[in-house]
């Protein structure tokens, strides 16, 4: 069920209803039942695997919170009449026993996720070698993969590391740890929450709350504004772009990288505003996953502010823990007395950072370009990191220069363009085309594009590029209004026929100018694929 | 006033405010049609405005609302009629607006054209469109809509057409703001006048077809027309209009005849009565054999008034003062158009006006 489908609004205007009639008690089994009609919309198959790491999830936590309970138990009665010792040792064998519930769950949820998403990337790849040396084909299985499973297999096993991690206990209930897993608003495409950020409000009881409910329908008109208005609008000039790179080289690529960047972030955060406007009617709240990162001065810090949940978890699960595996302890040991300490600490950091990138290029999708695209990402905040004692000693000689607004301006163009150009990897069909058409920016120029009418033959016709330029306008203003606090809390302080004017005219821009209906194709969500 | 209160009634206000804007906006982006615009577009809704006490209902595709005209069986015979056809109107789509039209009045006779048989799923929305817009919301149309969207369709563009022609905003006019409120109307009780003449020539060999059976969903809504006809004492006429091409098989008709004479009913192949009725295809077609003009329309519904009165038994209301008033005012209007049509067939060569186009260089 898509966000912009019509049986979607009927959804979730009924269910809204009913859920401010019911009794509070039952407000979040209503929302589980709404979840999984929301999720069955994808197949049956698809609702098949939600539940399997809906269960391994609340099995393997639920084992962990009963040895650590027991161990707390006897912890306790054992207080004063055990040696040291014997507390460590017991507590290590109650974590080795956890440490198994932990592993069948993240071995069995991430197998599976393994399985359906990467078993034809594999046997691909596999076939490709065979082709080299004249073997046979081994058949493509073609799984169905099921929409969202990345999403709610990432929310659900930082749960269970949670849990293991002792960072909170297990959630008992099987329904509550189902509605965790498979909270519709945010199940196709994140954010990925965390079960302390998400509990407090999922399992409470809400009253109607007028203020609360207008908010969150406000954030969702202006997510489908970004995402009918603009992002439907350009999806066009995308496809046609990166459809035919022999065709569209030299300014055309450039071009593609400037729209392709706009439209993945209309479409994803109007996808998440639509979520969190949602969820905010229902009185939960649900963690930001962006935070204006178009406006961000370095790579890092745009990975601090885009799709900021799944960075996190990749941080927070890979990063780290990797950092601190004994492998890596051992390596960075070893490195230390061949190369110094200096060289070790690299070694070490280098790898964690590529491993992080790799994997965080891989779930994004099973082919070589998210890869690429995922280990580019790695290499480029590596080389800003080791060229920052340049920009020191730079600054260093020009310290004025740092804080123009000229040269603000120079750092967030040059990220944006930097990132759109990595981000080119997700248009074309493989990486030597990606790297061609990139490379063509140098070696074709064709400026007349520009103004000799091209533009007008990709897909949006004049009009089309005039609205969503428009569109691309309100979103920077807005963004720029919203540095302070988000602009609908200031128009919250402002007279409420205003606030209703204000909404009324995005609601009928989104009615006319939005891209739906006969002859557009229904554009999923872009991010709904990963 | 509480706060409260006022936040409620602003409220209300708003919604109220932004559904007129909402109405607006789909007068303004709805497609006009008309004069020199699809004619066809208006047929459908044109009804709501006559909708009444008329002794025949015509139901069918072009083949009734370009072939038939009511004037002259009101000049003829005194039987009042109206068309209620659209363009490649299928048999479904038949049915409901027959069901839709039983609202409003109970006619003696409904003339319902057979070549729709030939059609058993959803052909293309611009039809569909043309078909279902013009339709006032009821669950006739719901149950029309349902039953002839293509799969690239959304059901609720039919109930808010806005949702369907939000994107016409850049392709606006003048003429959408003057007909936001006033629709132009070319037809006469249903029917489309042209003066204009293309003699039927070349008219291609029927392509042999596999399986010459009707789809079951076509005999079934035939069997619900014939039965929603006889609960409410209507004589259904089944008829193949005149029209040379699309091919009629006689595959085809004789599966028509057999179904008629077993539910006893009447069945008029007008294309083996053309001597009978004296049409020339060489003076009496304006494209070719497909639709009769004006003449065509006039000696076949002639012939058909004739019929009606004869064999059916409608006895007509010549002499019926209010309807001969109401009448006139028709042939009045009919026969201005006729002259406006014919002197534009003068002036340019070809019908500018009237949904025709320019013939080829």
């Amino acid at each position: 069920m898509s966000f912009t489908s019509g049986i979607f609004l009927l959804f979730f205007a009924v269910l809204l209803v009913v859920y401010y009639l019911i009794p509070r008690r039952h407000q979040w089994k209503l929302l589980l039942l709404a979840s999984y009609l929301f999720y069955a919309f994808a197949g049956w198959s698809a609702v098949c695997y939600l539940l399997a790491t809906t269960v391994t999830t609340w099995l393997s936590a639920r084992q962990i919170g009963k040895h650590y309970g027991v161990q707390a138990q006897w912890l306790a009665e054992h207080k004063g009449t055990s040696t040291r010792e014997e507390r460590k040792a017991y507590k290590a064998g109650i974590k080795s026993r956890a440490r198994r519930w932990m592993l069948f769950g993240i071995l069995f949820n991430f197998g599976m996720l393994a399985v359906v998403k990467y078993t034809d990337f594999v046997l691909g790849n596999v076939n490709g070698l065979l082709a080299l040396f004249g073997g046979g084909q081994v058949p493509l299985p073609h799984f169905l993969l099921p929409m969202g499973i990345s999403f709610y297999i990432f929310q659900s096993m930082g749960y269970l590391l949670d849990v293991y991690r002792a960072k909170y206990p297990a959630e008992p209930g099987l329904g509550r740890t189902a509605l965790f897993v498979s909270f519709f608003p945010q199940l196709i495409q994140g954010p990925i929450s965390r079960f302390d950020d998400l509990a407090p409000t999922l399992f409470a009881e809400h009253r109607w709350d007028g203020a609360a409910v207008g908010l969150g329908l406000q954030r969702m008109l202006w997510g489908y504004f970004k995402k009918m208005v603009v992002a439907d609008r350009l999806m066009a000039v995308v496809n046609t772009l990166s459809g035919s790179p022999e065709e569209y080289q030299g300014l055309y690529v450039l071009v593609l990288m400037v729209v392709y960047a706009v439209t993945l972030y209309a479409d994803f955060t109007g996808g998440i505003d639509i979520t969190i406007g949602v969820a905010q009617t229902l009185g939960v709240e649900v963690t930001e996953n962006f935070q204006r990162p178009f406006f961000s001065k370095n790579t890092a810090e745009y990975w601090r502010r885009w799709h900021i949940t799944m960075g996190s978890w990749f941080r927070d699960y890979i990063f780290y823990p990797a950092s601190v595996s004994k492998p890596m302890m051992r390596l960075t040991q070893w490195c230390r007395g061949k190369f110094g300490m200096g060289a070790a600490k690299r070694v070490s950091a280098y790898l964690v950072t590529m491993l992080t990138w790799f994997v965080t290029g891989i779930w994004h999708g099973a082919s070589w370009n998210f890869i690429v695209w995922g280990l580019l990402n790695g290499v480029i905040i590596l080389v800003s990191q080791e060229l920052t004692p340049l920009y020191q000693r730079f600054h260093a000689r020009f310290p004025r220069l740092g804080a123009t607004f000229g040269y603000r301006l120079f750092q967030v163009g040059r990220t944006f363009l930097l990132m759109s150009a990595v981000r080119v990897l997700d248009c074309y069909r493989d990486v030597p085309v990606t790297f061609r058409a990139v490379g063509s920016i140098f070696t074709e120029f064709n400026p007349a594009i520009l103004w000799d009418g091209s533009l007008l033959t990709l897909g949006a016709s004049g009009a089309d590029w005039v609205v969503a330029g428009c569109g691309v306008v309100l979103m920077l203003c807005v963004s720029l209004l919203s540095r302070r606090e988000p602009l609908r809390a200031r128009l919250a302080l402002r007279p409420l026929a205003l606030r209703w004017t204000l909404f009324g005219l995005l609601f009928l821009a989104i009615v006319v100018f939005g891209a739906y209906g006969v002859g557009y194709d229904a554009n999923q969500f872009i991010y709904n694929q990963f | 006033m509480s706060k409260r209160k006022k936040a409620v009634l602003t409220g209300i206000a708003a919604i109220l405010v932004l559904a007129v804007a909402l109405g607006l906006l789909q007068e303004l982006l709805r497609p006009k049609y008309g004069y020199g615009n699809i004619p066809e577009g208006t047929l459908i809704a044109d009804y709501y405005d006559e909708a009444g006490d008329h002794d025949v209902i015509f139901i069918g595709d072009c083949e009734v609302y370009e072939n038939f005209s009511p004037i002259t069986l009101w000049e003829e015979q005194g039987i009042t009629s109206y068309i209620r056809g659209s363009a490649q109107q299928l048999i479904w789509q038949s049915y409901y607006l027959l069901e839709d039209t039983l609202r409003y009045e109970t006619p003696d006779v409904v003339v319902f054209n057979v070549l729709s048989m030939q059609y058993g799923e959803p052909q293309s929305e611009a039809y569909n469109r043309l078909n279902l817009d013009g339709m006032r919301l009821s669950a006739s149309k719901i149950k029309a809509v349902l039953a002839s969207m293509t799969e690239e369709e959304s059901f609720w563009s039919y109930l808010f057409p806005l949702l369907r022609y939000h994107d016409r905003w850049s392709e606006l006019t003048a003429r959408d703001v003057t007909g936001m409120f006033h629709t132009e109307s070319l037809s006469h009780n249903g029917f489309l006048m042209r003066v204009d003449v293309r003699a039927a020539e070349n008219i291609p060999n029927p392509r042999p077809l596999g399986n010459y059976d009707f789809a079951d969903v076509c005999w079934e809504y035939l069997e619900k027309m014939a039965d929603l006809c006889e609960e409410r004492g209507i004589e259904l006429i089944l008829i193949k209009a005149p029209s040379l091409y699309p091919h009629w098989y006689d595959e085809w008709d004789a599966q028509i005849a057999a179904w008629a004479e077993e539910k006893g009913l009447r069945y008029l192949n007008f294309l083996s009565m053309t001597d009978t009725i004296g049409l020339d295809f060489s003076t009496d077609t304006y494209d070719g054999g497909l639709h009769l003009n004006l003449a065509g329309a006039e000696k076949l519904s002639s012939w058909f008034g004739e019929y009606l009165a004869e064999e059916v038994g409608l006895t007509g209301h010549r002499g019926e003062e209010a309807l001969e008033a109401l009448w006139q005012a028709k042939c009045d209007r009919y026969y201005a158009m006729e002259a406006d049509q014919l002197r534009e067939l003068e002036e340019y060569g070809y019908l500018k006006s009237y949904g025709a186009r320019a013939p080829e260089e």
